[in-house]
């Protein structure tokens, strides 16, 4: 549904993409991550027809994004990184005025404002003026506009940014609803949010591409080994050789005040450890899977330059 | 069509939406109507001293002791107007972020351009219907000529869509409204006395400058008089003005 070939973008001396290859099939939802200034927006900007690239090629849903920027631009709904609100219009003149010169026809404007208000739960505020709502409301508002011309694909720029925690849920939910109808493009320098919202991720840095798959194969390449890391009432190595002396245990080591304990992938110790840790009256506090993902991403993005 | 259509309508309703709109034409509408009415003061204190006189008698023109030179006061008050309603329509755009909206949807730059100046245009017609208003008290107490009348109405819509284009153009290039708006003052003033250069004696670069002022133009209209030349400046200048601003935002895309 989206594919992008060797894609570059110069400001001036600034390379702010270099190269981007990678590919989202129908129905998915992908997450683009990467550190600030890694060359999320401007990949995003140049896949939504914003702003042309240097060299290289893009397509979406079909359309060449530079021979065909009219088709493109009716296959996909586009919420940028500063949600594009007009303060002084009612939510539903705002959609609907989105829905105009998203040419939606006529007789079914209506129809989609109300189907995107609904979707995005904004009945209470859409007789409202966009300034008076909260930011929260104010990004669903984003997020319906990108909907309101029921788009194929859906490009949403850091769609969870500045919200507060019961927000960022909310949100979270809404996209997750929208998985199978769309297909998504996601940025986010949020780990989390791609572990619980995406099948696949695209991880820039700089510029580069460091990384793109889907989740399942980056845990595969990445971890040879499962694991737990344990939180005990003391984690020193004696409490660690005790571990290391389990049956089908390959590595246990003290982690700051954690104790990672590991086995080969395919087997699942996770019971072995807990009943080690109640039987030798060790204090469990806390007992976790290691996470996959942040750990690559942080080698990944730790390897570049200063972000 | 109608996607021009749209964005009019959007920007219509912005200015009834703030108080842009009423400050701007009631201040515009108490200007007018105290121009007019001290020169019909004038004009009846002057008509009945004249009246005495046979030959004077004929010489007392209602259009062009009150009309004309009401005219010229209009587009004086337009240089400050004209900005006023052009300053936001694409500054604001680019500040708000909203311009990644409007050129991320199936629109042509071409259509914005046209639909953000047909909604400012639309506004100053708005202006010219109100201060028609004043006139029928001239129409139905004395008896004004209609040709140059009508003229000089047709003169004040150029004038104002020049300037409008001009304002519009000040407005892609910086998405702050103030330094858009003064830098349209300043052209627009200089529009206003470039002609002055011609008084000291015509010819070359001289004529030149005298051309590119609205003044003369807009002066022959006011007297009834309709030629090709005037209505050729108004309109390629406007036409200049919007390719301009085509242009501006073009570029910067594909900077």
């Amino acid at each position: 549904m989206i594919e992008v070939r060797e894609l570059t973008k110069r400001y001036g001396e600034l390379e702010a993409v270099r190269g981007l290859t990678f590919s989202v099939e129908a129905g998915r939802i992908w997450g683009l991550l990467g550190p600030n200034a890694a060359g999320k927006t401007t990949t995003m900007r140049i896949l939504t027809g914003y702003l042309p690239a240097t060299s290289g090629r893009a397509t979406v849903a079909g359309f060449d994004v530079f021979d065909k920027p009219d088709d493109v631009k009716r296959s996909i709904g586009y919420l940028p990184e500063v949600v594009p609100l007009y303060q002084d219009m009612t939510v539903q003149s705002y959609l609907a005025f989105v829905a105009e010169i998203k040419q939606v026809p006529k007789a079914k404007r209506k129809a989609s404002v109300d189907r995107v208000i609904a979707s995005a739960g904004l009945g209470d505020v859409r007789r409202r003026l966009i300034k008076n709502i909260s930011r929260g409301y104010k990004q669903r508002v984003g997020i319906a506009q990108a909907m309101i011309h029921d788009p194929k694909v859906l490009v949403l720029d850091e769609p969870t940014i500045g919200l507060d925690p019961a927000q960022i849920r909310e949100i979270r939910e809404l996209i997750r609803g929208l998985r199978g109808e769309h297909t998504i493009l996601l940025s986010t320098h949020i780990l989390p949010e791609v572990t619980q919202v995406c099948d696949g991720v695209v991880i820039i840095d700089h510029g580069d591409l460091r990384y793109s798959g889907s989740l399942a194969d980056l845990a595969a390449s990445l971890q040879k080994s499962d694991g737990v890391l344990l939180r005990l009432r003391r984690a020193g190595e004696e409490e660690a050789a005790l571990f290391r002396g389990l049956p089908g245990i390959e590595k246990a080591a003290v982690e700051g005040d954690e104790i990672r304990v590991e086995w080969p992938r395919g087997r699942d110790l996770r019971d072995e450890v807990a009943r080690l840790a109640l039987d030798k009256g060790l204090g469990l506090r806390e007992m976790r899977s290691m996470a996959g993902i942040e750990e690559l991403y942080m080698k990944i993005v730790a390897g570049g330059p200063e972000q | 069509m109608t996607n021009i259509w749209s964005l009019v309508k959007k920007e219509v309703r912005a200015y009834f939406g703030s108080p842009i709109a009423y400050v701007v034409i009631a201040g515009f509408l108490l200007l007018v109507g105290y121009f007019f009415y001290s020169l019909m003061n004038w004009f009846n204190a002057t008509a009945l001293q004249m009246a005495q006189n046979p030959y004077y008698a004929q010489q007392i023109n209602i259009n062009e002791m009150v009309f004309s030179p009401l005219f010229h006061n209009v587009t004086i008050i337009l240089i400050l107007v004209a900005p006023l309603l052009t300053m936001r329509l694409l500054a604001e755009e680019k500040k708000a972020g909203t311009d990644e909206l409007l050129f991320t949807s199936p629109l042509s730059v071409g259509e914005i351009v046209l639909g953000k100046y047909i909604a400012a245009l639309a506004m100053w017609t708005i202006m010219l219907v109100l201060t028609a208003l004043l006139s029928i008290f001239a129409f139905a107490t004395g008896n004004p000529e209609l040709t140059p009348w009508l003229m000089g109405y047709l003169g004040l819509f150029l004038t104002g869509a020049l300037f409008i284009a001009i304002g519009l153009f000040f407005s892609s290039l910086t998405e702050n409204q103030i330094v858009a708006a003064f830098l349209t003052v300043v052209t627009l003033l200089l529009l206003l006395v470039l002609n002055w250069v011609t008084s000291s004696g015509g010819g070359g670069w001289r004529s030149v400058l005298g051309y590119l002022s609205y003044s003369d133009h807009f002066g022959e209209m006011t007297k009834g008089i309709l030629e090709t030349k005037d209505l050729v400046y108004f309109l390629t200048f406007s036409f200049f003005g919007l390719f301009l601003t085509h242009s501006v935002i073009q570029s910067r895309r594909w900077r």
